[in-house]
């Protein structure tokens, strides 16, 4: 069930290069589980703009999001006090209860931010997560702690081989793991596919018109029929993917 | 009391206000947030004999005041609509839908809309001949009067329902294919369809839409539609149903004013889901405000004499 309502922008502030986090205080009912997504309204732009849902409780919703043009550059500089329009309980979100007792959390730059919540209900439930976290280069991780400090067994890999693990989150896949959650972009998805060992939940992205379902703009074909990735995911499961 | 009845085709609307179709999908996932009685009617998601995925993604292009779609008439087809998704519909709305037809061939047409001409719950027939998202179909219709013409004529012999055909911008004299269509039996008129647009990636300098074209919609259209409405409104005398870039109670006295019997609400759905209940909720006090009593007076009211 979504809903439309007013948030207050309580922190809003720079994680790492074009990588905020905005915390907003409104309702949060209509977030079921992790991995949805809000849609935001932003003046002057004419399509609000999807962000997922990192974190949230009974008054707080967290977000991370990327500059990439001009609507994510204007919440950037977003003030603390600003009042946002959002729709808020979009798309399916991830479904933990799949993961069997150490299932594997693989996300790709700004694709990291929907596993916070999955992993912190994971772990609530006494699941035992490994996080692999997928960057270019040290100078752009961020989150490294916060996934440590949720008691998360956590794998930095950097392309350049400047932190951690040297290469991309495959590299840091060759482990026991009962099941995978993966958020992040599609060359990273292919990757996955190619030596993914278990059943897996993607997180897919796609320009959206609505995100609630009704514009049919960002459909995909899954082997059980068409979907749209906004409303019937963004979370797919592995066994319906077309590749 | 302000009085927003209006009669479309011997039809009763409680409001002038129509969800248009593509933006409101078969109704019942709307119906979830507010109850969709409110509404005159909607015009359901355009429905071909065969099911349809439509383009490739990317579909959706942003622009200033509006946005561009080439989602390409995706559908579950007509079968699919009589068995799972008119079932659904009727559980949470008791009003006539408007059945928004497209097709590939004047025999799609008929055929599709004489499968539907059985269900009960549909009170109109809304033919778009003005897709601009589908090659060798639709638009290749609407651009042309004789074409227009055949269409209206073959799908008024398969129904007594009445039959409105939705017209594409995309053409020089939009009266001559709007007179075409009422000559050939038409009982109504739907305008405008999208104009077709395109935008452009600076970083990967490449069309944004995978189908490189497509349909622009939003506030910025108005302008164009309230002409189009009114060019038409001039040309025939059966109904018009306005539509392109209505978001107000305002945009909806200013579209009956420039003819239109009704109005559909298109690409605002898609930035309010609840931006119809919102629009007939203050349709009352703005009408009392530009001290208008009964809504179907207005109809045309822009226009001399």
């Amino acid at each position: 069930m979504i809903k439309q309502g007013f948030y207050k922008v309580l922190y809003n502030f720079q994680l790492a290069p074009k990588i905020f986090r905005m915390v907003l205080e409104g309702d949060t009912s209509a977030l079921l589980a992790p991995g949805q997504f809000v849609n935001i309204k932003l003046d002057g732009k004419f399509l609000r703009r999807p962000i997922s849902v990192s974190d949230y409780d009974e008054k707080t919703i967290t977000l991370i999001y990327k500059v990439v043009g001009e609507g994510t550059e204007q919440m950037s500089k977003m003030e603390a006090g600003t009042v946002l329009d959002l729709l808020t309980g979009l798309g399916n979100g991830f479904n933990p209860e799949k993961s069997g007792q150490k299932p594997l959390l693989i996300g790709g730059g700004v694709g990291i931010p929907p596993l916070y919540n999955l992993c912190k209900e994971l772990i609530k439930t006494g699941k035992k997560p490994t996080v692999i976290l997928g960057f270019n280069t040290k100078s752009e991780i961020f989150y490294e702690d916060a996934f440590k400090a949720l008691g998360a067994e956590v794998v930095v890999t950097t392309v350049d081989g400047s932190y951690g693990v040297k290469g991309f989150v495959t590299n840091a896949m060759e482990r026991e793991y009962d099941y995978f959650f993966t958020c992040g972009p599609m060359p990273m998805f292919r990757a996955i596919e190619e030596v993914a060992k278990t059943s897996g939940q993607y997180s897919f992205e796609e320009r959206m018109g609505c995100g609630f379902g009704a514009c049919m703009g960002c459909s995909c074909k899954t082997k059980y029929g068409n979907k749209r990735i906004c409303k019937d995911g963004p979370v797919l499961y592995r066994e319906e993917i077309v590749w | 009391m302000v009085n927003t009845k209006i009669d479309l085709c011997g039809i009763e609307l409680s409001n002038p206000v129509i969800p248009a179709s593509g933006t409101f999908g078969f109704g019942y996932e709307f119906a979830a947030l507010y109850d969709i009685n409110m509404l005159g009617t909607f015009s359901f998601k355009g429905t071909t004999r065969d099911e349809r995925f439509g383009n490739p993604t990317p579909r959706i292009a942003e622009c200033n005041d509006g946005m561009l779609n080439s989602v390409g008439l995706q559908n579950p087809g007509v079968e699919k609509v009589i068995s799972h998704e008119l079932p659904l519909l009727k559980q949470c709305f008791n009003k006539k839908v408007m059945a928004n037809v497209s097709g590939f061939s004047v025999e799609d047409y008929a055929y599709t809309c004489e499968r539907l001409n059985s269900q009960d719950q549909i009170g109109w027939f809304e033919v778009n001949i003005s897709c601009p998202n589908v090659h060798g179909g639709g638009l290749a219709f609407g651009t042309s009067a004789k074409n227009a013409a055949e269409v209206t004529k073959a799908v008024k012999k398969v129904t007594d329902k009445p039959v409105f055909i939705k017209l594409s911008p995309n053409v020089t004299d939009i009266a001559e294919i709007a007179k075409a269509c009422e000559d050939a039996g038409a009982d109504g008129l739907s305008l405008i369809n999208t104009l077709l647009g395109m935008r452009i990636d600076l970083n990967r300098k490449k069309p944004i839409l995978a189908n490189k074209m497509g349909g622009f919609s939003g506030r910025a259209i108005k302008p164009v539609a309230l002409r189009m409405v009114y060019q038409v409104y001039e040309a025939v005398k059966i109904p018009i149903i306005g539509m392109g870039g209505i978001e107000s109670a305002e945009d909806v006295l200013e579209m009956m004013l420039a003819g239109a019997t009704a109005v559909q609400v298109g690409a605002a759905n898609l930035v309010n889901p609840f931006a119809c209940r919102d629009i007939i909720n203050s349709l009352p006090k703005t009408m009392e405000k530009y001290g208008i009593n009964n809504l179907k007076d207005i109809i045309g009211g822009a226009h001399n004499g």
